[in-house]
């Protein structure tokens, strides 16, 4: 409690937060008073969210990592087990190819979509372009439909003997595309609609990004005579960095987690060739009731998660330095 | 800025470099053009094609524009799958859960930016946290802890859980953390107490806050799939995401019907956004965090 003050007091560069009489809250303090407004306003400003972290994340993460070492079904009680859980999916072939998969996606689809959220921000930023706000409307459409919308498109552009890409291909003289049966072609469809789906979002976080970097680098550039790629290389690209940086990061762990973009596309088909890492934890939790076994599954893909993200930490770090 | 420095460049520069701007100019056009028509054209060809009768949707040659147009997948999609409940459930979500989360993260974000006590500073790296911990990953534990609140089945399930949102609450923080302090400072001498403070002086000037963050909650409401999916059992409560999902799950899809309840789905948000606009594209999201 008395740290509090202690903190603000740290802050003298901070007024408000020690208030317009900075001796008496702390002589109020000392008498045993617990609440002041300064404690309690705070606490009424965040117990929604307090509450709400509480019960949904602090409660959750605890009982899946008891239920993980346990063979709970959803009902009864929850025997111990021990290791097992991780022991049977380490071991499990299933769990592999879903992981390998998921991966394989993700690194398919970040760099996708980095090119692309990059080129159109940058399109929409630089003066040589003409008609920027309808580029801007339609570029930004895809983050309007959802991931299951965005998976009937694709599956209806790529349809094997209905789509539109088939149907070009065969009318140029080539031969029907298996964009359904063949596994890698079916992934390679979930990548491009997932780079396009993507692609707005980030395009915002690039276009706020350009729009920061100081005019006057570019002036000097030009007064040296560095061309367009140059400066882009060695000025804007530097000074977007930190936006980089989170972008990749949030890219990588939202591909890891992708599900309902499959679902629609070809349901992680075909077979289960492309079933993702989140469509087999809820495939083992809800269709199959184990609920234990899902749960060391997710610890496992909450760990993979956690190494990524301190891995880019790290990195952006060493760079920064 | 860049605009203004643009034209001195020009002017400065010789004959030459002008046809260099103009190629320069024609060639940046044509490539955002070609984007444009990459990005918009799966959409295009979804639209028109749900105009076509079910008959001509698979017939070959296939043809760009529908030859005999008709609202037939649409008053299909409406009457046999039940739009229109998916249309009001998802309402009720999405309305709620973007009421709520803006309450919540503008409290809970002013509370980030204005005061200094340790446990305050604590909690902000607690919903950092749960960043790395979204639903998806503890979707077991998730669902029991919903099931022992006897919340199953209820699209208030839905709604609580997506509440709180670090997005939201770095959002309002952000902004909070421009407002200077001098102006909290004054209503604290002139008397006003700390939540009314926030609630007659700090809430009416994040409006833009307030809007933006209220199209990115609805949005994400909208489109949310595996958590109703996992919470709603009753198809009486089902979503229009899950709705649109039972269509492309079936044996034999039915594209017509398919194609009209995908394109009604869609209608809401885009409308919301053609509205809002400049709320997104000059949203300040440096916060850099999604749901």
């Amino acid at each position: 409690m008395v740290d509090s003050i202690q903190a603000t007091a740290e802050a003298p560069g901070r007024a408000v937060r020690r208030g317009p009489e900075p001796a008496r809250p702390r002589l109020l303090r000392r008498r045993g008073r617990p609440l002041n407004r300064y404690t309690a306003a705070p606490l009424v400003l965040i117990s929604v969210n307090l509450l709400l972290f509480i019960t949904f994340f602090v409660w959750p993460a605890v009982t899946g990592l008891l239920y993980s070492f346990t063979s709970y079904t959803g009902v009864g009680d929850a025997p111990y087990v021990g290791l097992d859980n991780y022991q049977r999916l380490l071991n499990d072939k299933a769990f592999y190819s879903a992981l390998t998969r998921t991966v394989t996606f993700t690194a398919g689809v970040v760099p996708l979509t980095i090119v692309l959220s990059l080129g159109t921000a940058v399109l929409l930023v630089t003066d040589y372009t003409k008609g920027k706000s309808v580029a801007r409307i339609i570029f930004f459409l895809p983050w309007l439909i959802s991931p299951i919308i965005a998976g009937v498109i694709w599956r209806w552009m790529f349809g094997e003997n209905f789509g539109l890409v088939n149907f070009v291909i065969t009318s140029l003289g080539g031969k029907e595309v298996p964009w359904q049966s063949n596994a890698n072609l079916s992934l390679f469809v979930v990548i491009i609609a997932a780079a396009w789906g993507g692609t707005a979002f980030n395009m915002l976080l690039f276009v706020a990004a350009l729009k920061n970097v100081p005019t006057a680098y570019y002036e000097a550039a030009s007064l040296d005579g560095a061309g367009a790629w140059a400066k882009f290389r060695n000025i804007t690209l530097p000074a977007i960095a930190p936006t980089t940086f989170i972008v990749v990061l949030l890219s990588v762990l939202g591909s890891m987690k992708e599900y309902a973009l499959v679902q629609a596309i070809n349901a992680g088909g075909p077979g289960t060739a492309n079933n993702l890492i989140v469509q087999y934890i809820y495939t083992k939790g809800f269709q199959r009731a184990q609920i234990g076994y899902a749960s060391a599954a997710s610890f496992v893909l909450m760990l993979i998660l956690m190494v990524i993200a301190i891995v880019q930490l790290v990195i952006n770090r060493r760079k920064e330095s | 800025m860049a605009a203004t420095t643009a034209p001195s460049a020009v002017r400065r520069t010789t004959k030459q470099g002008m046809t260099g701007d103009l190629t320069k100019k024609f060639w940046a056009t044509t490539i955002m053009w070609l984007m444009v028509a990459v990005y918009g054209l799966p959409v295009l060809w979804f639209l028109l094609s749900s105009f076509k009768p079910a008959g001509e949707l698979f017939s070959y040659p296939l043809t760009f524009f529908p030859k005999h147009p008709t609202i037939k997948g649409y008053t299909q999609a409406w009457t046999s799958f039940d739009v229109a409940k998916y249309f009001v459930n998802t309402l009720i979500v999405a309305v709620s859960a973007t009421v709520l989360t803006i309450v919540a993260s503008a409290a809970c974000g002013y509370a980030l930016a204005k005061y200094n006590n340790w446990w305050v500073k604590l909690f902000a790296l607690c919903i950092l946290a749960t960043t790395m911990l979204p639903g998806e990953v503890i979707l077991a534990p998730l669902f029991l802890v919903v099931r022992d609140l006897h919340l199953y089945n209820s699209l208030s399930a839905v709604v609580v859980p997506a509440v709180i949102t670090a997005t939201g609450t770095f959002m309002f923080r952000q902004f909070f953390l421009t407002v200077p302090n001098d102006l909290l400072e004054a209503a604290r001498i002139d008397g006003s107490g700390e939540l009314s403070t926030l609630l007659r002086i700090m809430l009416p000037l994040s409006r833009p806050i307030m809007l933006t963050l209220a199209i990115f909650s609805f949005q994400w409401r909208w489109n949310d799939y595996i958590w109703p999916l996992v919470v709603l059992n009753d198809p009486g409560k089902y979503t229009l995401q899950i709705g649109v999902a039972t269509i492309v799950g079936a044996e034999n899809v039915n594209w017509s019907v398919l194609l009209g309840a995908s394109v009604l789905s869609m209608i809401p948000l885009v409308a919301l956004y053609l509205v809002f606009q400049k709320y997104v594209m000059n949203a300040d999201i440096n916060a850099g965090l999604k749901d």
